[in-house]
């Protein structure tokens, strides 16, 4: 096989889309541990309120995309080892070769330590399971106030639950937003009943119990604690990791003819979980796939947090980024903008009726790579 | 007039409202935004984007 793309997220098939925009010839085949029906990820956690089916939210099934791409897929294949120098991936039963190997692996959720039946949903078969232990419930703890955290508190207050919120840290978004900004999101995602540096334990008999020595009672327990690159497969074949599978400015990594994108992928010390990376990425990736080297570049890629009851657009500095948050607030929103000590804007996040100024400040902001 | 929603990410796109801010006016259909255009919430092109009509 000329390339192999083993992933059947966006990522795998935005990297197919791309190649085939370039060359209608050249041999393409796509793996999924999956079923690789082509969804959304990013709306498994604003699906609940407006009442999807995981049926409803596949855009195409695999066959469907096979035929528009004209590529072969290969669904329901985990790839257990890869075997750079041979240039062959290995599913278990059987051997593929390769002239070009792209990781599009995704990322696994995070597992808090929290003993007892916590769900995460991280795909559509997640999302299945969590819609069946919601059906006929009403109070739902979540696990983590992050940007999917406070996405699914947003989207399971609008679908008539009872929500509670769970954070070691002291605001919503933390990590990515200054505090004005995590106040503003508290006091607008009205009907959350937010614990901040609350740690759970135990999920046990309907119970939640805290290191506190509190206990709540819930229905259902949902963790969503952020992403873990998937590095295993990569790292036992031997390629460099970090926080993801590291790549080089043309989405290379260490092994040679073996390239990453997406979720799993991590490139000078970047790793950006969302939809825009792999929109930009996936171009570069398939002109360097098809021999016309071209280097990555990020334009800063701001984040839209899909929370209607408190709307949120964030563009965190670069990382060890120096310089200081300022924020202004009026009725109805809150603007903070990040900057160095020559006052030049490096971020900003922009709540309420500030959102509407996304546009213009994005324009503003250096490149992220 | 329609709405639009972007399927990767659930962006609306409102016909009546326009996209002011990125050169799109009130009034704009669907079909008259040129095929140059990005989803400016996540970067999906017009001709890839599958847009659900809602």
């Amino acid at each position: 096989m000329d390339i192999v793309i083993i992933g059947g997220g966006l990522a795998g098939y935005q990297t197919a889309k791309e190649i085939r925009r370039t060359d209608r010839h050249v041999r393409l085949l796509l793996i999924s541990s999956d079923s690789a029906d082509f969804y959304s990820k990013p709306m498994l956690s604003n699906a609940l309120a407006s009442k999807k089916t995981p049926e409803s939210l596949v855009i195409k099934k695999a066959h469907e995309m096979a035929a528009e791409l004209d590529i072969e897929i290969l669904p329901h294949s985990p790839v257990e080892a890869i075997f750079p120098e041979k240039k062959e991936i290995s599913l278990g039963n059987r051997s593929i070769g390769y002239s070009k190997l792209v990781l599009a692996l995704g990322a696994d959720p995070i597992r808090l330590p929290v003993e007892g039946e916590v769900l995460s949903v991280n795909d559509l078969s997640d999302y299945a399971r969590f819609r069946e232990a919601l059906a006929g419930k009403k109070r739902v703890a979540l696990l983590g106030a992050g940007l999917v955290g406070c996405e699914f508190a947003n989207d399971l207050l609008a679908g008539g639950f009872d929500v509670d919120v769970f954070d070691i840290a002291s605001q919503p978004l933390g990590r990515l937003v200054p505090a004005e900004c995590g106040e503003w999101i508290r006091a607008n995602l009205k009907g959350v009943n937010w614990h901040f540096g609350a740690n759970a334990m135990r999920f046990e008999n309907g119970m939640l119990h805290l290191s506190d020595g509190n206990a709540l009672p819930f229905d259902v327990v949902l963790s969503a604690a952020g992403l873990k690159p998937r590095t295993g497969l990569a790292m036992n074949a031997g390629m460099a990791c970090g926080r993801g599978i590291m790549v080089d400015r043309f989405l290379e990594t260490s092994s040679r003819d073996v390239y990453a994108i997406g979720d799993c992928m991590e490139i000078e010390g970047l790793v950006q979980p969302f939809v825009m990376p792999i929109m930009h990425a996936s171009k570069a990736l398939a002109s360097n796939l098809l021999g016309n080297r071209v280097a990555l570049r990020f334009p800063a890629m701001p984040v839209v947090v899909k929370t209607p009851l408190s709307p949120t657009v964030v563009s965190p500095p670069r990382p060890g980024s120096k310089g200081a948050w300022h924020a202004e607030a009026e009725e109805g929103g809150v603007k903070s903008v990040f900057l160095d000590e020559g006052g030049k804007i490096l971020g900003f996040c922009l709540c309420g009726k500030y959102v509407s100024e996304k546009n213009s400040l994005s324009r503003a902001l250096p490149d992220l790579l | 007039m329609r709405k639009w929603q972007c399927v990767v990410c659930g962006f609306t796109y409102d016909e009546a409202i326009g996209m002011p801010e990125d050169g799109i006016p009130a009034g704009t259909h669907w079909e008259d935004i040129p095929e140059s255009w990005n989803c400016p919430d996540c970067g999906v092109a017009k001709m890839d984007f599958e847009m659900a009509e809602i």
